[in-house]
């Protein structure tokens, strides 16, 4: 009758820290010390417990060479199958664009430099997200405003070489405008007149082109705003205001005086990569392609997710799966080639006198040799020794 | 427009940056039983780079929160740009 003494909370945690705690992940040390606490338990009984969920934790672990790459391919190909086609949706979002669906699982693992559709979503401190009067203003504030979207149309005049811009007055009431405002805006060298419904410009040169250019350069003046965002839609999220806005731009956005820059985000990878670098950018791409799996009704496990997240941060930018990116710059020629754009592969391939170490998988299917892959990763190699032993 | 200063360790999509030093660098090498340049790498010219003030050849422990592992250590290797 040695130990039957049951044990305290203090000494099951002494035990668990010490067998296991560096052994398991976190998340499971945790589940498991929550479930040895409600339970009384003697200190051979927890020994037992504990060798056992090592025992189960090593068993769930990936085989070393087993095909994860393959298997993340599958796992997030099959479902992808069963995605509408249809680019545009109105997600949930009010009157906002968004591309959902296969178009946006391309878009990410391509790696485009911008969205189609750039979208923000900016949450507010909690001084603005409560009043919806302040979240209205800081709509206005980010809004891109130019002088294009209060002109109702314009005028060319030849005779007397000027062009005039008749202004929308309804418009400009709407988004609290005066003429003085807009006029002040206009940063041309040029003669320029006012009244209250329109503006004229006279030009330097008598040129149509001149005039043309003089117009074009006035509509696209910009008042007021941050640089991209095109539209702004404010939304009650729970108990808070939240913004969201077509266009993006995170830098000038987190600037701004009541924007909350914890939790902010957009969705184009690239400028998070620049803004917070690339360990954000990894985690922007899982979060998007988990969300636009889960908005289309599928689930993919995590983990697959991660590991094309992770292929495609390793370097330290974002690369595309594809001949532009991860696959383009595998070591081997002859894998290159079994890709795409063959004969281009192999062309360059042989005026730089490249060599095939044949040690990837596609190489050796091609030449006919065992793949290093499961139990093809295992070598035998002979002692030196042993064999001459033989030998003699 | 206010211009303030943001501080973008704080955003919830950067995990925690922390430079190894050097013993902490060779142990984990050789734990591992690796070379640096097999590591992952990340740019220094990382927003997060400069802000720790890491320098090429620097090894830099991140610490990723996953739903999957709780809290789990990954490592990236600073280099100077390509």
């Amino acid at each position: 009758m040695a130990k039957k003494k049951m044990l305290s909370e203090k000494e099951k945690i002494m035990i668990l820290e010490k067998e296991i705690k560096d052994r398991i992940p976190l998340s499971l040390y945790e589940e498991l010390k929550d479930e040895v606490l409600k339970v009384d338990l003697t200190e051979d009984e927890l020994k037992e417990v504990i060798k056992e969920v090592k025992k189960r934790y090593e068993f769930a672990i990936v085989e070393p060479g087993e095909a994860v790459g393959i298997v993340a391919a599958q796992s997030i190909g099959e479902p992808s199958t069963q995605m509408t086609m249809r680019t545009f949706h109105y997600a949930g979002v009010a009157e906002l664009n968004v591309t959902l669906g296969l178009p946006r699982i391309i878009e990410i693992v391509d790696a485009r430099k911008e969205p189609s559709t750039p979208m923000m979503t900016i949450y507010l401190e909690p001084e603005y997200a409560k009043d919806r009067e302040k979240a209205k203003e800081i709509a206005k504030k980010l809004e891109m405003l130019t002088i294009g979207d209060i002109v109702e149309r314009t005028e060319i005049d030849m005779i007397d070489s000027k062009v005039i811009f008749y202004l929308d007055k309804r418009e400009m009431e709407r988004r609290e405008i005066s003429v003085e405002d807009v006029v002040k805006k206009i940063k041309i060298k040029a003669e320029k007149e006012y009244d209250e419904d329109k503006i004229i410009v006279k030009a330097k040169e008598p040129s149509l082109r001149e005039l043309r250019r003089v117009r074009e350069k006035v509509l696209s003046t910009y008042i007021r705003g941050v640089k991209n965002i095109k539209r702004v839609v404010v939304r009650r999220e729970g108990d808070e205001y939240v913004i969201y806005t077509e266009g993006s731009n995170l830098k000038d956005v987190l600037k701004m005086e009541g924007v909350d820059y914890t939790r902010t985000k957009t969705n184009d990878i690239h400028e998070i990569e620049k803004v917070f670098g690339i360990e954000a950018a990894r985690n922007a791409i899982i979060n998007e392609i988990i969300d636009t799996l889960e908005e289309q009704g599928l689930t993919v496990d995590i983990r697959h997710i991660m590991l094309v997240a992770d292929m495609m941060t390793v370097d330290g930018e974002v690369k595309a799966i594809g001949r532009h990116g991860v696959s383009g710059e595998k070591a081997s020629v002859l894998a290159r080639a079994a890709f795409e754009i063959t004969i281009d592969n192999l062309l360059k391939a042989s005026v730089k006198g490249e060599v095939d170490e044949l040690n990837g998988i596609i190489e050796n299917v091609i030449v006919g040799k065992p793949i290093k892959l499961g139990t093809g990763m295992v070598e035998l190699l002979m002692k030196k020794e042993y064999e001459q032993m033989r030998g003699a | 427009m206010g211009k303030r200063k943001v501080d973008i360790s704080k955003h919830e999509l950067v995990p925690e940056h922390i430079v190894l030093s050097e013993e902490e660098a060779n142990e984990l090498l050789k734990k591992l039983n690796i070379t640096k340049s097999q590591l992952p790498k990340i740019l220094a010219s990382d927003p997060m780079v400069k802000k720790i003030k890491a320098k090429p050849g620097d090894i830099i422990k991140i610490v990723r929160r996953s739903p999957t592992a709780g809290v789990y250590y990954y490592y990236r290797v600073v280099i100077s740009e390509k």
